[in-house]
């Protein structure tokens, strides 16, 4: 699979409570109303931005740091959120996205500008900067992750097996 | 990771739930003694079990959800979620607290519900809480709890451990909070990501078991999986009377491998203060002794136990909370508040001036019981503080110990607790 999207740079550290702020999530169990709220904090047109044509949220180290609110990767994803780049993920957000199949790549985001043409294809394995005409390698998923990814996330995974079969 | 080496808390934790004998790095499936949700993700985790097919947990002694986050309901749309778990409780059995019980992380242990050498999933980041207790537990998101309420298990990698040691012994008016405030400026919000954090050292053992869940509460504001300590004979005490299970607790051997090894002594740690608007952003409080705050906050899963209760009584008594000042109380569960009340405290702080709002997660979280106006400054006792976090994007928190807060809202402004204690002028 092949996503190709403009680059959407943002900063370390960028917690939970930014991608989706407390008070708007305990509104609405409803991912596409919350979704108009995604990075707010920290840009407020985000959804505007991204909404329409997709894009790939791009950012340094320790992305999704704090709560385990699975809203937060579920409103990137209703927002048209392609994937997150970054150079490194906090634990819990990293789960959450492959559990509801939010692509997440580490890798090196210096590399990438804000506004860059970026080409994805996850089960290659390979980003392509297509602005600066660049390669960016990619860490592989751990295996187990890359298992429920190719199951269609840990719900299906379930489904499919009546439970874990990892 | 040598196979012949000692293991860590987590390893041995780990090696007993999955059946193998699990070393750091080790990708395992293991059963989960507990499995707990609340009003901001359980909902989810509810709707992930139905897209699974799945109509019943697979333990309901094993599984409940809190309503504690936005609780009483402000709104309509938080009463339809309360709705979805009260109804998951009927069709369960799973285990509902409602309004008014408390904060899961005071709850799920002060319930008995687990028990030293347990492995439990919460969903909520400061599940971590309960490494105090020498529980791994640690915090998931709504599919991973979904899968680990239908089954019983979930899979885990393994962490690597860093062992912090505090040496020394606090000084008066320095706490818990403090410590655990120093490590996070010291080694950052992804100091540990990743990784278990076991904490040893003289001071750990001199603290309370309370006093010790505000440090493993905060293990998630440095990255960390969970933050461990050893079952010591008050652990062991604190369980007495509370369930029925049996404590199997587990402590590292003496050749753990353990990947950083951190030492502090804690005698040369003052008040702590996190600043606006992330918790790694840390100073002595003589840094930002001064600032003007128009609200402070005693409460949350981080300080909102009895002996907080206990700190901010002894400071506010025969004392008032400044006229510009909103204090906001919140007990961590019914039971501290009819401890509190049955003390003295919750008497001494109403009389003080402060506003007893229903035990749970008080204001914390942005929902409601107590959202900052606009350019103001908040001193509170919770464990985050970033930007919007109390619900109002342009307002500014500061983290400190419930003597911290208490000493502050008495002055208006942040101020050095240590003058109230033993040595201080007060």
């Amino acid at each position: 699979m092949e996503i190709t999207a403009k680059a959407f740079k943002y900063g370390d550290d960028i917690n939970t409570d930014y991608i989706i702020s407390g008070k708007y999530k305990f509104k609405s169990n409803d991912m596409e109303v919350m979704a108009v709220h995604a990075m707010e904090e920290l840009d407020p047109d985000y959804y505007k931005k991204m909404k329409p044509n997709g894009g790939f949220l791009v950012a340094g180290t320790n992305f999704g740091m704090g709560s385990s609110r699975e809203q937060a990767p579920l409103v990137l994803i209703h927002s048209n959120t392609q994937a997150v780049l970054a150079k490194t993920f906090a634990r819990i957000f990293y789960r959450n996205a492959i559990n509801t199949g939010l692509p997440v790549v580490e890798c090196d985001t210096d590399l990438i500008d804000d506004g860059d043409e970026l080409v994805l294809d996850l089960t290659g394995g390979v980003l392509r900067d297509v602005t600066k005409g660049i390669d960016i390698a990619i860490k592989p998923l751990p295996p187990v992750m890359a298992q429920l990814l190719a199951d269609g996330g840990l719900v299906e995974h379930f489904k499919k097996h009546g439970g874990f079969a990892l | 990771m040598s196979a012949i080496s000692g293991k860590t808390i987590a390893e041995k934790i780990f090696s007993a739930h999955s059946g193998t004998d699990a070393h750091a790095g080790d990708i395992v499936v293991a059963d989960v003694d507990f499995v707990m949700g609340q009003d901001g993700t359980s909902p989810l985790a509810i709707r992930a079990l139905e897209n699974m097919g799945v109509d019943e947990v697979f333990d309901p002694e094993k599984v409940a959800v809190v309503m504690d986050h936005s609780s009483p309901s402000p709104i309509e749309g938080v009463s339809a979620l309360h709705t979805i778990m009260r109804e998951f409780g009927k069709k369960t059995g799973a285990k509902v607290y409602d309004v008014g019980e408390g904060v899961c992380h005071q709850l799920i242990p002060e319930k008995g519900h687990v028990v030293p050498g347990d492995l439990m999933v919460g969903c909520d980041s400061h599940t971590c809480t309960y490494g105090a207790l020498n529980v791994f537990s640690t915090g998931v998101g709504s599919t991973d709890g979904a899968a680990a309420m239908a089954s019983g298990k979930l899979w885990f990698k393994v962490p690597d451990s860093v062992k912090v040691t505090y040496n020394g012994e606090l000084k008066p008016g320095v706490f818990s909070k403090d410590l655990i405030l120093y490590l996070a400026g010291q080694i950052g919000a992804d100091g540990a990501t990743y990784e278990a954090i076991e904490f040893h050292g003289p001071v750990i053992d001199e603290l309370s078991v309370e006093a010790r869940m505000t440090i493993s509460n905060m293990a998630i504001e440095v990255g960390a999986k969970a933050g461990l300590m050893k079952a010591d004979a008050k652990t062991l005490e604190w369980f007495e009377g509370r369930g029925e299970k049996t404590p199997a607790p587990q402590a590292p051997d003496a050749d753990a491998t353990y990947i950083r090894e951190l030492t502090f002594d804690a005698s040369t740690i003052g008040p702590q203060v996190a600043k606006p608007h992330a918790v790694d952003n840390v100073s002595p409080i003589e840094e930002v002794e001064g600032t003007p705050i128009a609200e402070g906050v005693l409460g949350t899963c981080t300080n909102g136990r009895l002996e907080d209760f206990a700190i901010a009584a002894s400071i506010l008594k025969g004392r008032k909370v400044h006229p510009d000042v909103r204090f906001i109380v919140a007990p961590a569960s019914r039971k501290i508040l009819l401890d509190a009340i049955e003390a003295g405290y919750v008497q001494t702080l109403v009389e003080a001036g402060a506003a007893l709002v229903t035990p749970g997660c008080g204001p914390c979280v942005g929902t409601h019981n107590g959202v900052p106006s606009t350019g103001e400054n908040v001193i509170s006792t919770a464990n985050r503080n970033f930007k919007g976090r109390m619900g109002n994007s342009d307002a500014f928190i500061y983290l400190g110990s419930p003597a911290t807060v208490a000493a502050s809202v008495i002055e208006g402004k942040i101020t050095d607790p240590r003058k109230y204690f033993e040595g201080g002028q007060a």
